[in-house]
């Protein structure tokens, strides 16, 4: 393996659990809902996925169980924002408090205990190509579910019936449940599978990232996350490119620090918030662009009347 | 008239005690109704009378509290839209269940029940509406379509499921005289084809002109079944209404020379990929005058009522007059200072805060021209309510509201006891300037016609009155004279007296409009 | 079997007190259900949590210390949310009025003088303010979603504070420590019993500023400007109420008293900077603010009840043996349990059956 393999490797590395967790947060709020959780639920599906892992012995049991919990904790989401309309942000917010309070207290006797490591998988012939070949087909399973996501949610969203109501609750809920679409029933699911991308992220970092449970190892990454999907305008490939561009960023600030530079290293840890805060700037500068691509009804509640 | 036994043969759709309850409000109560094949049945009522909520249960978008609906002689449950489709019943919606962000292709493959490929959509489509003269473009996006467009994607996916019964909801309201014209022709030949149309509206003259049979509601209760051609204009205003309601009278003030309101080439660019570019709008509105502005829905109406209440300003101070000041850069608070009054088009939101109690929502429009009276002095600027309450209490008395409790909140109110709050806050500090978009909007006809006598006797007293509508019979009772915004473009304004019908539809649809070319040449 | 919500005519003035007190007692119930899990007995947890806690003057003294920056930031953030914004970053903008307002005692540490302590506490209020003056800068100029940066810039704060107390501002005689010199006599907040505990002038402040708030948004039209723009900016503009302005005012003052917090806390409780200054108050500031309804006067209550469950955690940990983490659960449950509870405020809620949907679609209400 060369060096610059080796710096790709842990670029892809850095980017598949935002990849994932931002992917998620898409389906989310392309149905119309604003889910401030994402760190909440990554950080529980790394807990879980860490603890299962360490209780089978089976990183893999591990992924199952981080997604699982990703999901179950975003059901609390969508009962409260869906069932009890309550207030999206705030609700998304308690999410996040909460999960970075209770994989705190379950990962407790976890901590400091060497992990076990989710095992690449070389995919035969093609994992033996000159120069990308190690790079893309001798991973783990989750890289090959995060890239598989992003072509898999695509497809979804603009080429199947279900995507295309999706989009539509996302647009109008109330056009949406006037022609007898599920609105609620949608939106549940959506959760859902926000909560299980989330979770298999979190899953990735205790797993894969750094093989071990460090409280809030999410690190903010939850919260890049939600502003990756903003910066892709809800468009799953270029959420791909934007998980890839902060993977950069992220491994590139951390071989700075290596190499010293006499840049102090807390600068260097503080560039991909910036770099998050930069993007930001940048793709809502355009207000009317924005108005455009935003989901209609992203952050509203509904109500049926029956 | 009606048969009670349901079963004589040859009833598509019948409906029998159905009832409908909110908390304690009864929508629909004991509502019987008939529809035979091969008729166009209308559905009157005013606002709120419950029209909307029982064509919902007999769609399946809302569930009935009791009663029964019975469908080509069985009894049948409809718990969903769908449901309703696949027995046979399509429905046009009022405030068109349309995704602005979708293609007119998906958006009709949403309302399929079967899983087609949007290419065979849009062929379906592009055949459908060749045949019945709506034409469509199945790939355009619906937030680049007018009105009337809209309102074609809704008839044409409604034809394509090929129902036995089309219900629509109120569908001219939205459409200019011209436009109207075209759908009678459409419903006719669906009718022709031995289809039925349930046809809600609270237009007297439509009905009487394309229905069969109608049935009349009020107050969620049945008031009347009867053939529309049988009944004098008067007659079916009586079962809609109840009462006699106390007709406008419009003795014609003095107009003075005094121009109190004035543009001069006022654009402004739109501020939103979903709104209208104002277009050199030339405006003069003297003392003693109601100027009537007519239009389609979202030619730029809010948009010129946002200019002239300053609540958007505009670069040049000149473009906007305002009793003799150049207003084009002040806000709304200071143009309110000029003796300027406004009434927006949405109540909740916009002319009020919902959650606001009325005294609040006085604090709202008048705490800068009614400081002296609302704020104490100095920095803090501390509310008196004591002295708003009063206010309030003066404005709730002078225009009738009707409401429960002493200082409720606006939510509580009905539309039309809050749209008189909303027009008397302005009244009570004798504007000489206001500025009125859509006054009777939702309003039931009682509150609409006081509120239509208030700006009628505010101008005979010596103001200047503009009011924007989309209700012709409003603009011809109230203004003296009209003028036509169409695509964000003003028409010159001509006196009432000398305006028809015919020539107002000619300048709605004047520029804009795909297929009027005919209309286009005679426009001028 | 469903859920159904039925809008009110008017939201319930019953409900809008009553809902913070079951959101209580609903947290108390899931929290005897956790300790029971944990395998303690849920009497003796409630009791070491929120009891003992209460029974020792030293230990009041400490409520209070952990109260009012609970409150000041609370406080703050309920004009910001009343107003639609959502600054989540008092905890960066706590920070930075920690380090702004400790300028003064470092870089002066030997000067001894009355304004000493003013001049601190101004400077933290405006670090506070300026830290979120970006933020609301970056929402008005470019559009940029306020809850996202306001939250990055707490990652932000918290590195640049690390950096400072490693590098320039560490404490020259203190052994390599990631430490600040101690503060002089004259930039230690006063102590308001000695005799009794620790409390200090934080409380005061936190005092001051609700009454304040209250009488505010209560009062006088700046409030009312608050609560309009925030329930419709459509309506603030037909009021003459600019929303930029607005945004601006919400954000500087909810920096400032989160500024204002962060420099008494530093100044009060600490005496030095340190990399670590603050036990997550700028994100558990947002559960008082929903805990208190957003206003002021519940949120002085509130920030009490959230300063116990800090206590409670420790008093817990050290009597029966819990992990110090469930303090953060209990907060966590608090405000789901809260914004659950705030549903009844405007809906009438049932539980109708599949049965009975079927049948009848009325259920009890």
């Amino acid at each position: 393996m060369t060096l610059a393999e080796a710096i790709l490797l842990t670029i892809t590395t850095a980017a598949t659990p935002l990849l994932l967790a931002a992917i998620g947060e898409l389906v989310v709020e392309r149905s119309g809902v604003l889910n401030l959780g994402v760190e909440g639920m990554i950080v529980m599906g790394a807990v879980v996925a860490f603890a299962a892992a360490q209780l089978t012995g089976s990183a893999y049991l591990g992924a199952l169980f981080g997604m699982a919990a990703g999901c179950l904790f975003s059901l609390l989401f969508a009962f409260l924002t869906l069932t009890l309309v309550a207030n999206q942000v705030a609700t998304g917010l308690a999410l996040t408090i909460l999960g970075l309070g209770l994989s705190g207290m379950i990962g407790e006797s976890f901590v400091g205990q060497r992990g076990v490591q989710l095992e690449e998988i070389a995919i035969p012939v093609l994992s033996s190509i000159p120069l990308i070949g190690n790079l893309l087909f001798n991973q783990d399973l989750i890289f090959y579910i995060s890239i598989f996501s992003v072509f898999g949610v695509s497809w979804f969203l603009f080429k199947t019936r279900l995507g295309l109501q999706l989009r539509a609750i996302g647009d109008s809920h109330g056009s949406a449940h006037a022609l007898g679409i599920s609105v609620i029933k949608t939106r549940y699911l959506a959760v859902m599978f926000g909560g299980a991308c989330a979770g298999l992220a979190g899953a990735q970092l205790s797993l894969v990232y750094t093989p071990q449970w460090v409280e809030n190892m999410s690190a903010g990454r939850g919260w890049i996350a939600l502003a990756l999907v903003v910066f892709a305008s809800w468009r799953p490939l270029r959420v791909l490119a934007g998980a890839y561009l902060f993977g950069a960023v992220t491994i590139g600030q951390l071989h700075a620090q290596a190499l010293g530079f006499g840049i102090p290293s807390q600068f260097l840890s503080a560039l991909p918030y910036l770099a998050t805060i930069v993007v930001l700037v940048i793709i809502s500068r355009n207000r009317r662009l924005t108005l455009m691509n935003t989901p209609a009804s992203l952050g509203q509640s509904f109500v049926p009347d029956r | 008239m009606t048969d009670q036994q349901p079963g004589h043969g040859n009833c598509l759709l019948e409906v029998r005690g159905l009832t409908k309850v909110f908390g304690e409000l009864r929508a629909n109560d004991g509502i019987d109704l008939e529809i035979k094949s091969n008729e166009i049945h209308a559905l009157l009522g005013e606002n709120g009378a419950g029209k909307s909520t029982l064509v919902k249960m007999l769609f399946g978008s809302l569930e009935p509290t009791s009663g029964q609906i019975f469908w080509k002689d069985k009894p049948v449950r409809i718990t969903s839209p769908g449901q309703a489709r696949a027995l046979g019943i399509g429905m046009v919606f009022q405030h068109f269940s349309l995704f602005e962000a979708l293609t007119v292709a998906e958006n009709i493959a949403l309302s399929m029940d079967q899983d087609v490929s949007i290419e065979g959509i849009a062929e379906q489509a592009a055949v459908l509406s060749r045949e019945y003269g709506l034409p469509l473009d199945p790939h355009a996006h619906v937030a680049d379509l007018s009105v009337g467009e809209r309102q074609r994607i809704e008839i044409v996916r409604t034809l394509l499921q090929n129902p036995e019964l089309i219900i629509l909801d109120e569908p001219t309201s939205v459409l200019t005289p011209q436009e109207a014209d075209r759908l009678f022709e459409t419903l006719a030949k669906i009718r022709a084809e031995g289809r039925s149309v349930l046809y809600i509206s609270h237009r007297l003259e439509e009905v009487q002109r394309i229905c069969d049979r109608a049935t009349v509601l009020r107050h969620g209760k049945l008031t009347g079944a009867c053939d529309p051609r049988l009944e004098t204009p008067a007659s079916l205003a009586r079962m809609m209404v109840g009462s006699e309601v106390k007709s406008v009278s419009n003795a014609g003030g003095t107009i003075t020379d005094e121009i109190l309101i004035e543009t001069r080439n006022l654009s402004a660019p739109a501020r939103t990929p979903f709104a209208v570019a104002l277009k050199d709008v030339n405006l003069k509105v003297r003392r003693g005058e109601i100027i009537g502005i007519a239009g389609v829905a979202g030619n730029g109406q809010s948009e010129l009522f946002d200019v002239l209440s300053g609540e958007e300003t505009v670069p040049d101070a000149d473009d906007v007059r305002i009793c003799g000041t150049s207003v084009g850069r002040m806000g709304i608070s200071e143009r309110r200072l000029l003796g300027a009054g406004f009434v927006p088009e949405e109540r909740h939101g916009h002319a009020a805060v919902s959650d606001m109690t009325l005294s609040q929502n006085m604090v709202l429009a008048r705490h800068h021209s009614d400081a002296d009276v609302f704020l104490t002095g100095g920095p803090l600027k501390i509310i008196r309510y004591d002295a708003v309450k009063k206010a309030s209490e003066r404005i709730v008395r002078e225009m009738d509201v009707r409401m429960s409790g002493e200082d409720p909140v606006a939510s509580s109110l009905s539309g039309g006891n809050l749209q008189k709050f909303i027009v008397g806050r302005e009244l009570d500090r004798q504007p000489s300037v206001l500025i009125v978009n859509q006054p009777t909007w939702g309003v039931d006809a009682g509150a609409a016609s006081r509120i239509r006598q208030a700006l009628i006797d505010l101008a005979e007293s010596g103001s200047a009155v503009v009011v924007i509508s989309q209700d012709l019979d409003e603009i011809f009772e109230v203004a003296t004279s009209i003028a036509v915004l169409n695509e964000g473009a003003l028409s010159e304004a001509e006196p009432a007296s000398m305006m028809t019908l015919e020539r107002i539809g000619l300048l709605m649809g004047g520029i804009h409009g795909e297929d009027t070319k005919v209309e286009a040449q005679h426009a001028h | 079997m469903r859920i159904e919500l039925e809008k009110r005519p008017a939201y319930s003035a019953l409900f809008s007190m009553l809902s913070p007190f079951i959101a209580l007692g609903l947290t108390i119930i899931a929290g005897a259900i956790l300790f029971t899990a944990l395998g303690k007995n849920p009497i003796d947890a409630l009791y070491s949590f929120f009891i003992e806690p209460l029974t020792e003057l030293w230990s009041l003294h400490e409520l209070l210390i952990k109260a009012a920056p609970l409150i000041l930031i609370a406080v703050g953030l309920s004009v910001c949310f009343r107003s639609n914004n959502w600054n989540i970053g008092a905890e960066g903008q706590f920070i930075m009025g920690g380090v702004v307002g400790s300028i003064v005692p470092i870089y002066f540490h030997e000067w001894n003088s009355f304004i000493v302590l003013p001049l601190m506490l101004i400077m933290g209020m405006i670090g506070g303010a300026l830290y979120a003056g970006i933020p609301a800068l970056l929402k008005t100029r470019f559009n940029t979603n306020e809850i996202l940066s306001s939250l990055m810039l707490v990652y932000v704060a918290e590195l640049f504070l690390d950096w400072l107390v490693r590098g320039p501002w560490r404490n020259p005689e203190g052994f390599n420590f990631p430490e600040s010199r101690s503060f002089n006599d004259s930039a230690v907040l006063p102590e308001l019993f000695p005799a009794s505990g620790g409390a200090n002038m934080g409380i005061i402040f936190a005092l001051i500023a609700t009454l304040l708030t209250w009488f505010m948004m209560r009062h006088m039209l700046k409030g009312f400007e608050v609560s309009v723009l925030g329930q419709s900016a459509r309506a603030g503009r037909f009021a003459g109420f600019s929303s930029t302005k607005m945004i601006f005012f919400a954000f500087l003052f909810s920096g400032a008293l989160a500024g204002l917090a962060g420099i008494s806390e530093v100044s009060g409780a600490i005496g030095r900077l340190q990399p670590d200054i603050s036990p997550a108050y700028g994100f558990t500031a947002i559960i008082v603010a929903f805990l208190g309804r957003l206003n002021p006067l519940g949120i002085f209550a509130a920030g009490i009840i959230l300063a116990l469950t800090y206590l409670g955690g420790e008093a817990a940990q050290i009597s029966i043996g819990l992990p110090d983490k469930v303090a953060r659960v209990f907060q966590g449950f608090l405000l789901f349990f809260v914004l659950a509870c705030d549903t009844l405020i405007h809906y009438r809620v049932r539980l109708v059956t599949a049965v009975k949907a079927r049948t009848e679609g009325e259920g009890a209400s």
